[in-house]
């Protein structure tokens, strides 16, 4: 008997020491994510399918607010605090901290082949591969067409101005009593696009940044003249301060809101939280003098270079970039695709709403119309200065702080300066 | 005299037996402790025993607010982005400088740094309302729960109970409460009033910081004017009312002098804590509309870590002008303290 319990108790031990040798022996790594649907879920689900096949590495998924992914892992970043993965939408502002995979993968030239002009996005000074786009955006307006329905008011058409879009909305708030017209997500990046359609050229001929021009101008004065006269609602742009940035998504799926200016990441989102409570429908960029054009972007999945673990992480990526299972992700997040090989080949969206399906074919329907301008300062690594500026010196004027041309000329020293001490050194 | 003792076993004095037993660890534990206490005492003298017992607490505020003062000192004086000092070039007085580049101090546009300016008068403003306010009705509030009221225990509890609260949820509650669809304005709609933009509004979102900031911190105020008001003697109070002395006469010739040397305590603490304001305001109303609520730490936190371009160096002398302040506030409540102690 007691030599049983002696046998028994020694399995145990022996147990307990291959469980414990097995846990010193994974590798974990830690992958900063935020979610704008449900693309948290799809990349737990993919990352689960890895750590099965790779049982010595385990990946956690810490999700945290966009808020704290635009305003706080640059910080995190140059403490060298960072994660070894981390989504991100400052795509080349954070460039220096990007880990290059190329000596850990295991096909180079497959990752240059299907995401070759993102990845400059990514590394603008260098060829290096640092990772791949989780989704790729266009941004434009969402309308609410049961409203414009209800209201008996006809839909701008193709063409249609900012002007157009802005009176119509209006129309059908006033005769509906919908307390916003017009919303635009607080952001610079939102304005870029209507800024570059009505002639902003945002760079000079040296190709430095020159924010502020007769297009900008144009725009931004539109955009003051809505926010005083009650087309916009003051509450987005002028309700916080700096550039900090505020949707109205939330508004748009409660009614709220006639037309939303946004961008096709929230297509799933609008999916699920308004599905077939009314219409919401995506149109094409409205025009202006120059072009009609949004601005493209998108989120990336990066490497990050103080991971202890690179060789580990560039089998999470590689795993991750393979085309089944990126197509399964974009398939089931509804997301425009970032790998060329899949855009050629079409996915296969995994819904049945017809709203979702026909905003997608008008968001990747305006990728050809995008303007070289747009896709220029989208590679510029540090556009969200160019952004900042214009949103926080945009929203003072609004709110009666600055007059416009105080606001110009300030978001033009802003710029001016921040670039200068990023010059400084670092 | 020996660690041991200090600590006479109530069992001597005649008391209970079970305390004995429970001190009996406590006992031992000093009896251990006297062999190497005595032999430090030898080493070191009598007098420099207080410094010993301090030291671990000197320590760690050293380690974790004198030295990161020196850093940040440090970092004031270099610019551009790079993290690391060693990377970060010396430019001497050049932030503060553009900080205090102003064609007129009083109109915050004519400055080169708008924002830092706007930021110190928006919080002089916070500062002189959410103080007065603060120190009046927590007072009030003092004067009311000192006196024999039914449910007193309650309403004590029920004042202070905000203090429990995390800055960011009370911000959020009140938040929610003042939003467009939130429940203030519900009720204004159910009486058949327009709803109100709060936070679109520079006043009403100045208004409601200042608000927000007394109902959250009021309680710690008045728990400490309440010590003081507890700590009159009350035959001070008898005597006034044999002599049929009038009760504002009461409370200005026998309360508020008393209470002054803890009043000055709460108006100190509350300046110091006013100053420095930046949370629940930040999650209240983003520091907005505009520029109307962002403070001078806000603008502190804007340009060394929420813009994409972090200008440390720049935030680092803000901050030094800001430790400048709170360092002139200290030493007045020390004063404050060092008053009381003596009168």
């Amino acid at each position: 008997m007691t030599h049983r319990l002696n046998k028994t108790l020694l399995l145990g031990v022996a147990a307990l020491g291959l469980m414990a040798g097995n846990a010193l022996a994974e590798t974990e790594l830690r992958m900063t994510w935020y979610n704008d649907g449900n693309e948290g879920e799809v990349m737990r689900d993919l990352l689960d399918r890895f750590e099965e096949a790779n049982p010595d590495i385990k990946v956690v998924l810490d999700v945290v607010p966009y808020a704290a992914v635009r305003d706080g892992i640059g910080v995190q970043l140059a403490a060298g605090e960072g994660p070894d993965m981390a989504r991100v939408t400052d795509l080349g502002g954070l460039s220096q901290y990007y880990l290059d995979l190329t000596p850990y993968l295991s096909d180079a030239d497959y990752w240059r082949t299907n995401f070759g002009p993102f990845l400059k996005w990514l590394a603008p000074d260098s060829d290096a591969i640092s990772g791949f786009m989780t989704q790729l955006t266009v941004t434009g307006p969402y309308v609410n067409k049961t409203l414009f329905e209800q209201a008996g008011v006809e839909m701008p058409g193709e063409g249609a101005t900012w002007d157009d879009w802005a009176a119509a909305s209006k129309e059908v708030a006033d005769k509906l009593d919908i307390p916003i017209p017009m919303a635009w997500d607080r952001s610079g990046h939102r304005v870029a696009g209507p800024a570059i359609s009505m002639g902003a050229k945002m760079f000079d001929e040296n190709g430095e940044p020159a924010l502020v021009d007769d297009g900008l101008k144009m725009m931004a004065t539109k955009l003051y003249d809505w926010h005083q006269d009650g087309t916009m609602a003051k509450e987005l742009w002028g309700s916080v301060s700096g550039s900090q940035y505020l949707g109205a998504n939330e508004d748009f799926a409660n009614a709220n809101v006639v037309l939303y200016m946004s961008g096709s990441w929230q297509i799933p989102q609008f999916a699920e939280t308004i599905g077939d409570a009314f219409d919401w429908w995506a149109v094409p960029a409205p025009c202006g003098p120059a072009a009609c054009t949004g601005m493209p972007g998108g989120a990336a999945l990066v490497a990050i270079k103080d991971t202890e673990h690179p060789e580990e992480v560039a089998m999470v990526m590689d795993y991750l970039a393979q085309e089944e299972n990126l197509a399964e992700f974009y398939s089931r997040t509804l997301f425009i695709p970032g790998h060329l090989g899949l855009a050629e080949k079409g996915i296969d969206f995994d819904t049945d709403d017809e709203r979702a399906k026909h905003a997608l074919s008008t968001f990747a329907g305006a990728v050809p119309s995008i303007s070289p301008i747009a896709f220029e300062t989208q590679g510029y690594p540090y556009n969200y200065v160019m952004f900042g500026a214009l949103i926080s010196r945009l929203g003072e004027a609004i709110v009666g702080e600055l007059t416009l041309d105080q606001a110009f000329e300030r978001m033009t020293q802003d710029v001016e300066q921040q670039i200068a001490e990023k010059k400084r050194g670092g | 005299m020996a660690l041991d003792e200090t600590i006479k076993p109530e069992a001597e004095t005649g008391t209970s037996r079970l305390n004995a037993i429970a001190a009996w660890p406590v006992r031992v534990l000093f009896g251990i402790l006297d062999v190497p206490f005595r032999a430090l005492q030898r080493l070191l003298g009598i007098g420099s025993m207080p410094y010993f017992f301090i030291l671990p607490n000197l320590a760690f505020f050293g380690l974790f607010v004198v030295v990161p003062l020196f850093i940040n000192f440090a970092y004031s004086v270099t610019g551009g982005t790079n993290l690391f000092m060693e990377n970060r070039p010396y430019v001497g007085g050049e932030q503060y400088g553009f900080l205090f580049d102003c064609g007129n101090y009083l109109d915050p546009s004519t400055c080169r740094e708008d924002r830092f300016w706007r930021g110190v008068y928006n919080t002089f403003t916070f500062v002189f309302f959410q103080v007065s306010l603060m120190v009046l009705f927590s007072l009030v509030t003092a004067l009311i729960l000192n006196r024999e009221i039914r449910g007193r225990g309650f309403f004590r509890a029920a004042f202070f109970f905000p203090v429990l609260l995390s800055p960011v949820v009370v911000a959020l509650i009140w938040k929610w409460i003042l939003l467009r669809d939130g429940v203030l304005n519900a009720f204004l709609v159910s009486m058949g009033l327009d709803p109100i933009l709060f936070f679109v509004s520079p006043a009403w979102a100045m208004f409601w910081a200042i608000f927000v900031s007394v109902w959250a911190h009021m309680g710690f105020y008045t728990l400490i004017l309440l010590a003081g008001l507890q700590a009159i003697p009350p035959d001070l109070y008898e005597a006034a009312e044999m002599d049929g002395t009038k009760r504002e006469r009461v409370f200005f010739r026998i309360t508020l002098p008393l209470l002054w040397p803890n009043m000055l305590v709460v108006i100190v603490l509350a300046l110091i804590k006013a100053v420095q304001i930046f949370d629940e305001v930040f999650v209240l109303t983003g520091g907005g509309p505009g520029t109307a609520t962002q403070f001078v730490v806000q603008y502190i936190y804007t340009t060394g870590f929420a813009n994409q371009i972090q200008n440390f160096g720049l935030a680092a002398a803000a901050s030094v002008v800001l430790g400048v302040v709170l360092f002139v506030l200290t030493l007045l409540q020390l004063a404050a303290s060092r008053r009381k102690d003596e009168g």
